[in-house]
C-alpha cells in the first residue's frame, strides 16, 4: 500500500486553483487567435482582442482572468493501492482549495441555496472521485463560472430521436442562450448512463484539450459536425454576431437503459479553466 | 457605429445619441449592484429609506468583483448575466437610472423602460474581468458590507469599454440566432 501525505495534496490543489484562475490554456488562446482571423465585422474583433489582452493581462498581474472564479469541482482517480495519511482525501482538496481561493486573491462564490448566505470561503468543493486500479491519484480542477452553467439542460430524449434529435436539442440550448453564457463557448455533451451519469460525463468531457481528436474517428466526426452546426447559428463573441460562436464540442457517451436516452450539455464559457495534476 | 466619451452622471441629452452598436468610453462613479443588493434597494424604496447611492442619472454596474490583491483598488471585475436583475430595472429607470451594463439580454419590460425613460443597456467583455479591473481607478463599498463580493461599491472608472447594446429607440445589438425558435 503506497501512502501519500494530505499536505501533498493541499499544496497541489491550492496551487492548481490559482493557476488555472490566472493563466489561459494556450489551447483557447489559439482558438482566439483564429477567430481573430476568421472575424470581419467590429464588435466580434474587438471582443476577441480585448479577450487576448485580458489573457496577457491575468498572466502579469495575476489577477484572476475572470471575477467569476466558480464553484470549484474536482474529478479524483484514486488509485485502490494508495491511502491518504494524515487526513481525509475530500477534506485535503477542500483544504487546498480554500487556501487557493483566499491567496489568489479569488472570489469566493458558493452560497445557501435558499438562504443565499455566502459560505465564505468557496467551500464546498464539489468532488467526484473514482477508484481505479494501481496506487496513483490524479486530480482535475474546474472552476466552473455561474452563467454558463445556468444555461446547462439535461434532457431525457427518446431513443428514436437519435444522434438527430441530440443535435436539435444542442443547437436549440445554444441559440437560446445566445449572449448569455459568454460565448464563444465550449459544449460538453454527456449521452446516455442515467438521469444523474449523464450530466457528470458531460462536465468531465470539458476536461479534455480544445484540440485534441477524440481516438473513436466516429465520435471525432461528430463533434465536428455539431461543431461546425452550432457556429452556424452565427450567434458569434458575447452575441454580437460572428462565426465563432463555439470553440470546441466533446461528447462522453455511456450505455444507458433500453427505455431511455439522456442527454446532459453542460456549457462552458471561453473562460475555460481547468488544470490537473498527478501525485 | 460611432465612438463616445461619457462622464457620469448621464444625461438624457447623452443617452439619446447613442444607437446600439455604439462603443462608450465611460467615466465618473458608477455603482456596483447584482441580485442580492437589488433586493435589498427595492426593500429601502419600499419603506421610504434613500437609496445607497444617488438614482439620478447613475449607472449601475451588474458586478461582483473578485478581492483586491494588496496595491489594487479592485479584483477581476467583469459584468454578470443581467437578466436576474430585470425584475428590478424598469423601477430603477423610472427613478432616473439613465444605464445599466452588464451582459446577456433583457426582457421585453426593461427594453420598454429604456424607451419610456430615455436610458440605455450597455454590454461589457464577460469574462475579461483582469482588463476591466485595469479601467477602475477607486472602489469603496458603501452599502449592504454583509454581501460581500455582492456589497454595493462606488468606483471610479476611466474609459470603461462598453458597447450600446439596447439604446433608448428600440435597437439592439445582439443577434438573432440562425434557427427558429418558434413563439
Ligand atoms: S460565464 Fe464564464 S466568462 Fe462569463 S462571467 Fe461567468 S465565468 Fe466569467
Amino acid at each position: 500500500m503506497r501512502e501519500l501525505d494530505a499536505s501533498v495534496v493541499i499544496k497541489a490543489v491550492e496551487a492548481m486553483c490559482i493557476k488555472a484562475n490566472t493563466e489561459l490554456g494556450d489551447d483557447v488562446r489559439k482558438k482566439f487567435e483564429d477567430g481573430l482571423r476568421l472575424e470581419t465585422s467590429a464588435a466580434a474583433r474587438e471582443i476577441l482582442r480585448q479577450l487576448l489582452e485580458n489573457a496577457d493581462l491575468a498572466m502579469q498581474t495575476k489577477l484572476p482572468l475572470c471575477q467569476d472564479t466558480g464553484l470549484a469541482v474536482f474529478f479524483v482517480e484514486l488509485g485502490e493501492g494508495l491511502r491518504i495519511r494524515g487526513g481525509g482525501l475530500v477534506e485535503a482538496i477542500n483544504q487546498g482549495m480554500r487556501q487557493g481561493y483566499e491567496k489568489g486573491y479569488l472570489r469566493k462564490s458558493s452560497c445557501d441555496p435558499l438562504s443565499r448566505k455566502n459560505t465564505g470561503d468557496n467551500s464546498p468543493a464539489v468532488v467526484h472521485l473514482e477508484l481505479v486500479p494501481g496506487d496513483g491519484l490524479k486530480i482535475a480542477f474546474m472552476a466552473k463560472g455561474g452563467g454558463s452553467e445556468n444555461m446547462s439542460r439535461v434532457t431525457m430524449l427518446a431513443p428514436a430521436q437519435g444522434w438527430e434529435g441530440i443535435k436539435a436539442f444542442v443547437l436549440r440550448r445554444v441559440a437560446e442562450a445566445g449572449p448569455n453564457p459568454c460565448p464563444p463557448v465550449i459544449l460538453g455533451l454527456g449521452v446516455g448512463g442515467t438521469f444523474e451519469l449523464a450530466p457528470k460525463l458531460a462536465k468531465k468531457a470539458l476536461l479534455r484539450r480544445l484540440d485534441d481528436t477524440h481516438p473513436d474517428p466516429k465520435v471525432a466526426a461528430m463533434e465536428a459536425e455539431l461543431l461546425e452546426e452550432v457556429n452556424r447559428l452565427g450567434i458569434g463573441p458575447m452575441g454580437m454576431g460572428g462565426l465563432t460562436t463555439c470553440l470546441g464540442v466533446k461528447i462522453a457517451f455511456a450505455p444507458c437503459h433500453i427505455a431511455s436516452l439522456p442527454l446532459a450539455v453542460n456549457v462552458q464559457c471561453h473562460s475555460s479553466r481547468h488544470e490537473e495534476v498527478v501525485l | 457605429m460611432s465612438e463616445y466619451r461619457l462622464q457620469t452622471p448621464l444625461t438624457d441629452e447623452d443617452v439619446m445619441k447613442l444607437r446600439a452598436g455604439d462603443v462608450v468610453l465611460l467615466s465618473g462613479l458608477i455603482y456596483s449592484a447584482r441580485d442580492a443588493a437589488h433586493k435589498k434597494i427595492v426593500e429601502a424604496l419600499d419603506r421610504g429609506e434613500a437609496p445607497p447611492f444617488p438614482l439620478e442619472g447613475a449607472a449601475i454596474y451588474y458586478v461582483g468583483p473578485a478581492p483586491a490583491p494588496p496595491g489594487r483598488p479592485i479584483g477581476s471585475a467583469g459584468p454578470t448575466t443581467s437578466y436576474r436583475m430585470d425584475a428590478y430595472a424598469p423601477r430603477l429607470h423610472r427613478l432616473g437610472v439613465k444605464a445599466t451594463i452588464g451582459k446577456g439580454r433583457r426582457n421585453e419590460e426593461v427594453k420598454q423602460a429604456l424607451k419610456d425613460c430615455k436610458a440605455v443597456y450597455f454590454g461589457a467583455t464577460g469574462g475579461a474581468g483582469a482588463l476591466l479591473s485595469q479601467r477602475i481607478e477607486k472602489s469603496r463599498v458603501i452599502a449592504f458590507e454583509e454581501l460581500g463580493p455582492e456589497a454595493v461599491r462606488a468606483m471610479k472608472v476611466t474609459d470603461f469599454p462598453l458597447l450600446v447594446v439596447n439604446d433608448a429607440f428600440g435597437g439592439e445589438l445582439y443577434v438573432k440566432p440562425n434557427l427558429d425558435l418558434g413563439a
